[in-house]
């Protein structure tokens, strides 16, 4: 008697590209804007990074239901961790809650795949990369979600030592400056965009350095 | 007793042979290779002088976009066009067959070819493929009987209608259609509304995107219009460019210079003569 498999899955993916650059004194998160299910698109205007301290912020893609919960819990964690250290969370603190917050539901994951960006508590840049159940890794640059085959191989192309046997590993931190970063990023995007359907629509981009945050949107592809 | 898996296969048409080991493998979470499918939004309509037909110009295989321009409107016929959706093998390889058989039956009858031939033609074939062959299409023409309109789906059955969408867009298309066809359109008018509906095919479903392609087929006439619509450009390119220096690096380098190993054996006679 074959087990019988379940016909529903409380799972479902809505697509979407997350990129994160970590420079000297800056980092860059960027993400598209479309949500999509399947073949169709549910909305063509959907934030998927949120600030979750003064200098953590996170973007996710995979399925938004579960992104959104994520960021509750860690919104709440946060506000606790404010009361009782009088205090921001520093980001290398909050990658830390987020991975354990991911490793807690090991046995039923939320379904996000997430990069955490902002500045450590030297003011430099710093990015981390998470898989669905909480492992990471502190970075120099990362990319998640369904665009992610497209952009990584070319983030590695251009930030990259081509083999750790040649020169000795780059630092968690990459030589770009701020524009040039930004400058990447668009490219990254409006590539992945001529090949993946799921990415496209618009481009949010969010900046933190030390004067602060801003937010920058560029079109995309609408097909 | 049994020979060789992967021995000669049968002579042509598909060879069910594997079906129980794929099975078999399915069941143990192996999942198939995808084909490269055309994802698509296909239409056409019946104007007051003929046919149009249009098509977007996207292929997918699965997520990623495989051609950003490929054509997906077919030749059979000069007074014959067909537009293909589904598997890209099949629609090209059903279209270029039954444009050969046409073509022959054009010689040999000495007339022009109808649109029925073709149909007729089609869903035969696709019909003792059982589905298999996953092609469904939209043929459309104009030959002495009038102008004709027909669907035809992968297991063989056809359709003949006044206007008709095909391909995963085929919601967002026919959406268009219902709203704003009326019997007797103009040349502009039909070639207007055949543009905005596969636009909404581009624009709504992630498996059409890319360029509209036209085709207005007329008594005695026939436009080709190519990219008649380019609704996407690329919306950012890097002014200073990228380059890309880093190949793959020499770590180090060792010849072995092949040696020539002859043994002169002086056994026996030299050679005479």
């Amino acid at each position: 008697m074959t087990k019988q498999q379940a016909n529903w899955s409380p799972y479902d993916n809505n697509g979407g590209t997350v990129v994160a650059i970590a420079g000297a004194d800056y980092c860059v998160i960027a993400s598209d804007t479309r949500m999509s299910t399947g073949y169709s698109i549910l909305t063509r205007d959907y934030s998927k990074i949120i600030q979750l301290a003064d200098k953590s912020v996170m973007a996710s893609s995979g399925f938004q239901a579960d992104v959104r919960a994520l960021q509750k819990v860690l919104e709440a964690r946060h506000l606790i961790y404010q009361h009782q250290h009088n205090k921001q969370m520093s980001c290398p603190a909050m990658a830390q809650l987020l991975s354990n917050t991911l490793y807690f539901k090991r046995f039923f994951p939320y379904y996000a795949f997430n990069v955490l960006g902002g500045l450590d508590s030297e003011g430099k840049g710093c990015v981390f990369t998470y898989d669905a159940v909480g492992s990471y890794e502190r970075v120099g640059y990362s990319s998640q979600g369904s665009g992610s085959t497209l952009i990584t191989p070319f983030l590695d192309n251009q930030l990259k030592s081509p083999s750790p046997l040649l020169l000795p590993a780059k630092d968690a931190v990459t030589p770009l400056s701020e524009s040039e970063a930004i400058e990447l990023v668009k490219t990254c995007f409006v590539s992945a965009t001529e090949r993946d359907i799921y990415t496209g629509d618009k481009l949010e981009i969010v900046i933190l350095n030390a004067s602060g945050i801003r937010r920058d949107y560029m079109e995309l592809r609408k097909d | 007793m049994s020979e060789l898996a992967g021995t000669i296969p049968g002579k042509g048409g598909f060879s069910f042979d594997l079906c129980k080991r794929n099975d078999m493998l399915a069941s143990k979470g192996l999942k198939p290779p995808s084909f490269l499918k055309t994802g698509t939004t296909i239409v056409g309509l019946i104007f007051q002088d003929g046919v149009i037909l249009g098509a977007d110009t996207r292929a997918t295989e699965g997520p990623i976009v495989a051609d950003k321009n490929c054509e997906k409107i077919h030749y059979m016929a000069p007074n014959i066009y067909c537009c293909g959706a589904g598997t890209a093998a099949d629609t090209e390889a059903v279209t270029d067959m039954v444009s050969s058989q046409l073509k022959l039956h054009r010689y040999h009858t000495g007339r022009e070819s109808r649109v029925v031939t073709a149909l007729t033609l089609l869903k035969s074939h696709l019909f003792s493929y059982q589905g298999h062959v996953s092609a469904a299409l939209v043929l459309g023409g104009v030959d002495v009987t009038g102008p004709h309109l027909h669907t035809i789906y992968p297991h063989g059955s056809t359709d003949t209608l006044p206007f008709a969408t095909m391909g995963s867009g085929s919601l967002a298309a026919m959406a268009i259609f219902e709203s704003k066809y009326c019997e007797g359109l103009t040349r502009d008018e039909g070639v207007k509304l055949v543009a905005e509906a596969i636009c909404s095919g581009i624009f709504n479903d992630l498996g059409s995107g890319s360029n509209v392609d036209i085709c207005v087929i007329t008594k005695g006439k026939q436009e080709y219009l190519r990219n008649y619509l380019l609704p996407n450009p690329r919306t950012y390119v890097s002014e200073k460019g990228y380059t890309f220096s880093k190949k793959t690096e020499v770590l180090f380098t060792k010849i072995t210079p092949l040696r020539e190993l002859v043994e002169v054996i002086e056994v026996g006679d030299a050679m005479e003569e």
